[in-house]
């Protein structure tokens, strides 16, 4: 495995970092903010234990933000292209302009960030090339599959799953004089096991930063040890069962609520943290004593961006705020709502504080027992696997439906006894941090449902007396 | 009749596209094809009437997909010269040559004619990436308007709005021969408006139920599509809702609209015979099908009313295409016939597989399903467009709810999801009218529908008439791995389906 150059296609003329000073030296905006993404992929997927489809792209973004001020305010408008090199950047810049200038003043108008604004991350590495990731980072990742294919085929199972890796080096620029630059390595493996009729099945995967840790035997192990418990099957009627929910589970779960944790559309009274009345919930408690919820740029083994990048304003983001240093912040602390998701703009409108988004998420209720620990303490309940199909039922109550997926298992006496038919869920997030009874100790994991768009999370497992298994799925 | 966009058409195609298969022939493939895609969305956003975002994107490149030694390979970069699409074919043959240990199933393309040079562009009036013309409609304005008009009626306190376009041009040449240069538009409207109670905080939303059309700018001018009428009656349903009780769980007779329908039929039969998901190769991720092959043509999944089709040929489809992404022609054919499983979509190579889709001599046909939604991305078998034909002298919508003595009438989709079987789904909608002897007794809320899909469709009474035929949709499926979007319209007329469970929301967050 070898030889392929880092960069799929022919790399372009100019650098990134050329690109944004000369659509700031073109710009005749009164005020631009360019960002540069160079992004490299690499992915592999199988299925009935043989690849299936492949591939590595190499691509790059320009996107230009152009503010206009006027009569009413000040306008902006976002354009972004892909391949853009030195010849065709004026027109980029030039559209970006028009666009702004025919667009109305934006409501989120902020001054835009310079030098004097920069955070502790990103500027320092300003000149150094972009990163890029290659098909050479599965060298070890392929072998170790085409091994498990072949240990899977002599236990009569068959693998399916995706491996991926990307690497994005972000280029951001002010015409306020602001370099900041950010390089986000960012992997994921799902694999999943199954018998020949596919009625047996069993679901793990894992966030990486590069694959060095990805033990492809060890996870085979663990789908193994999940179907051999799937060889006694109990049908279970739908109903509220005491449920723990795996790392997987919570994540996914907790990410919908960080993602509907707009102040601004809480203040408007149309999320689950509207307050009666007028106002937000924030100070309320909404979640047991001890549990926290928050996001850390420096996370370690979870680093994300340190500075705030919006390719589009929305009532959570805001295309002025690019370049806001990021820090760690509570979103939930010793189950008290502490903050809610802000603009420059919303939170001085909200009167809250200034806490844009950040590109993880991690929970932590001072729990240390291990899932499988959870589960020898647990008399009648069910172990999941993950979920899957979560989508939105109603706003008020941040309602969520959704099934269990690859594996409920079925705990008595602190043993798994068998596997029992999936569910669909209804239930509220919001409503679970509040009626949870067990917190365990945090793990890395990688979310079902979300890691197309979100990888890096360190949640609990949790123990919820009562979740609604809404009704029988007879889905394997 | 709209015309290719020059500034698409001057970029070096054909020398790229030649300097890319001649080198893959030179390394030996089996089969070889290259696309050069460009892909612009604007997306228009307001708030309460301010604008809220204004984002215009465009994504370009050009990608070599090979099967070599009868292992897949695919590379994409983003610089459009020859000599860059003669690197990506030797990367692309180096991605299979890496890639063939662990690959245990050869592939095999099912044959397909070829079609030499080809142009096709879609049905629309105004490309909204042009400059305006005099007459040609402002969006950002007509927005406005709309939403000034709602923000000023009783009970509504907050309104969203938004346009999405998108224009696709697609390049694709073959070692079979064919080439072929498409065109197509889009367009999205969205307006919701909001109801607040300041003292309980409950609140309550209703929103336009226009479809997404594969049409220009006109369709904001009234052309297929009545948006003066749904914004002028939003206020008034919006306020029905905040009024009405919430609904009694139970089981129900259920008279459905097209603009809900559509995406119970994405989902629940869409899905569920795309042959690459049946066979397992989705199974990981987008899940597998109950449909399986084994049952084509003896599986009962509805009752003898429905009947369903999949095209990629009719008007204003957003699945609608002259050539798919591996060169095939734009098909039509049955997947339902009186209520008995009897087709599938298909790719090249699942075609092959199977030897579906072909004259029944063992030999697949593909029925021309495969979709890449960028350059960047390789193809696989997407939705076509998957419709319930209606009843030809079928009744309207109004004698289906005549039918009814205790039901409901549901309108517009809103909350949607389905197991990875396509077994066991749950859907909200935007109001649901109760249905009392024959007529309609006002609305209730809080309402979700959970089924079987094969109990749900076999509960299917009666279908309606052309009269109530609507061609609904959505911008963006999303499947495979990495996660790609497609456009897909759904038809279907008004229906009637007995004794499905209705579900309070409320009760189910336990309150």
């Amino acid at each position: 495995m070898s030889t392929v150059s880092p960069q799929a296609g022919t790399p372009l003329a100019a650098t990134p970092q050329e690109l944004a000073e000369r659509a700031l030296e073109l710009s005749r905006a009164d005020g631009a903010v360019v960002l540069v993404d160079e992004n490299t992929t690499a992915n592999l997927r199988w299925a009935n234990n043989t690849l299936t489809t492949n591939g590595m792209s190499g691509t790059r973004r320009v996107t230009v933000i152009s503010t206009v001020r006027g009569a009413q305010g000040v306008s902006a408008a976002v354009v972004t292209r892909s391949g853009v090199d030195l010849g065709t950047l004026e027109a980029l810049v030039r559209e970006s302009e028009r666009a702004a200038q025919e667009a109305g003043p934006a409501e989120d108008a902020q001054p835009l960030l310079g030098s004097a604004d920069a955070g502790a991350g990103g500027s320092s590495a300003w000149d150094r090339e972009p990163g890029a990731t290659s098909i050479d980072v599965f060298a070890s990742f392929a072998p170790a599959l085409g091994s498990a294919f072949e240990s899977a085929a002599a236990a009569g199972q068959l693998l399916f799953g995706y491996a991926e890796h990307t690497l994005t080096s972000t280029f951001l620029a002010t015409s306020s004089g602001l370099r900041l630059r950010h390089d986000q390595p960012a992997g994921r493996v799902e694999l999943n096991a199954k018998s020949p009729d596919f009625e047996r099945t069993a679901w793990t995967g894992a966030q990486t930063r590069d694959f060095a840790d990805i033990d492809v035997a060890d996870l085979g192990a663990q789908l193994a040890q999940r179907l051999e418990w799937q060889k006694r099957r109990i049908d279970l009627p739908a109903g509220r069962y005491e449920t723990l929910l795996p790392p997987s589970a919570v994540a996914d779960l907790a990410i919908y609520q960080f993602w509907t944790s707009s102040a601004r559309d809480a203040a408007d009274g149309r999320t689950v943290f509207s307050k009666a009345g007028g106002g937000t919930r924030v100070g309320e408690r909404i979640g047991v004593p001890g549990l926290r919820i928050w996001s850390d740029p420096n996370a370690p083994g979870m680093e994300c961006t340190p500075f705030n990048i919006a390719y589009a304003s929305s009532s959570s983001q805001s295309v002025f705020d690019n370049g806001l240093p990021l820090a760690s912040t509570d979103w939930v602390t010793d189950g008290v709502l502490s903050n809610l998701l802000t603009t420059r703009h919303s939170a001085a409108s909200t009167g809250l504080a200034v806490t844009p988004a950040v590109d993880n998420l991690l929970i932590d209720g001072g729990g240390t027992a291990s899932l499988e620990e959870m589960t020898q303490n647990t008399d009648r309940g069910l172990l999941l696997t993950c979920l899957w199909y979560i989508r939105e039922v109603d706003p008020q109550s941040l309602l969520l439906t959704g099934l269990t997926r690859d594996g409920v298992y079925l705990v008595e006496g602190g043993e798994v006894t068998g596997v029992v038919n999936n569910f669909r869920f209804n239930e509220s997030p919001t409503d679970l941090i509040s009626r949870v009874t067990e917190i365990g100790r945090q793990e890395f994991c990688l979310p079902r449902e979300w890691n197309d768009y979100f990888t890096r999370s360190a949640v609990p497992a949790m123990r919820i007396p009562d979740f609604n298994m809404s009704s029988v799925s007879k889905a394997s | 009749m709209p015309r290719l966009d020059p500034t698409f058409t001057a970029l070096p195609l054909s020398e790229m596209a030649q300097a890319a298969l001649t080198r893959a022939r030179e390394l030996g493939v089996e089969h070889a094809d290259f696309r050069s895609e460009r892909v612009r969305e604007r997306l228009i956003k307001l708030r309460d009437g301010q604008l809220d975002g204004k984002n215009d994107n465009e994504n370009s490149g050009i990608s070599v997909r090979v099967v070599h030694e009868g292992t897949w390979g695919f590379a994409a970069g983003v610089v459009q010269t020859p000599e860059a699409a003669a690197l990506l074919a030797e990367q692309a043959v180096q991605v299979a040559r890496i890639s063939k240990p662990i690959n245990s199933e050869l592939v095999v393309l099912a044959p397909e004619p070829s079609y030499g040079e080809q142009v096709w562009v879609s049905s629309y009036e105004i490309d909204p990436f042009e400059p305006p013309r005099d007459g040609d409609p402002d969006p950002v304005a007509l927005l406005t308007e709309w939403s000034q008009r709602l923000l000023a009626a009783d009970g509504v306190d907050h309104v969203d709005a938004s346009l999405q376009v998108a224009k696709e041009n697609k390049y694709y040449a073959d070692t079979n021969g064919t080439v072929t240069t498409q065109q197509r538009v889009r367009v999205q409207v969205e307006i919701e408006a909001i109801s607040v109670d300041s003292v309980t905080g409950a609140f309550e939303s209703m929103r336009t139920i226009g479809p997404p059309a594969g049409r220009g700018l006109e369709y904001l001018q009234g052309v297929g599509w009545d948006w003066e009428a749904e914004i002028e009656a939003l206020p008034g349903l919006l306020a029905e809702k905040v009024a009405a009780p919430s609904v009694e769980a139970g089981v129900y007779d259920l008279v459905i609209d097209p603009s809900n329908l559509w995406l119970t039929i994405h989902e629940s039969i869409g899905h569920a015979t795309e042959l690459d998901r049946a066979l397992g190769y989705e199974a990981a991720y987008a899940g597998t099908s109950f449909a399986t092959p084994d049952n084509l043509g003896t599986l009962r999944y509805g009752s003898p009313a429905l009947n369903v089709t999949g095209d990629r040929i009719v008007e204003h489809g957003l699945s609608t295409i002259g050539f798919d992404d591996e060169g095939v022609q734009a098909q039509s054919w049955d997947i339902i016939k009186d209520g008995t499983l009897v087709g599938y979509q298909l790719d090249r190579r699942i075609a092959q597989l199977r030897g579906l889709g072909g004259d029944g001599s063992g030999k697949g046909r593909s029925n021309g399903c495969a979709f890449a939604d960028s350059s960047g991305h390789v193809p696989i078998q997407r939705m076509a467009n998957v419709s319930i034909q209606p009843a030809p002298d079928g009744p309207t919508t109004e004698e289906l709810i005549s039918r009814v003595a205790d039901g409901l009438y549901i309108v517009g989709d809103k909350s949607w999801s389905i197991d990875m079987q396509r077994y066991n789904f749950q859907f909200t909608g935007q109001r649901a009218f109760r249905i009392k002897d024959g007529k309609l007794a006002g609305q209730v809320k809080d309402f979700a529908y959970q089924a079987t899909t094969t109990d749900f469709w076999g509960s299917l009474e009666a279908v309606g008439g052309p009269q109530t035929y609507v061609l609904g949709g959505a911008f963006n499926c999303g499947k495979g791995q990495p996660a790609q979007a497609a456009p897909v319209s759904h038809g279907c007329p008004s229906v009637l389906l007995r004794a499905v469970k209705i579900l309070n929301t409320v009760q189910e967050a336990g309150k």
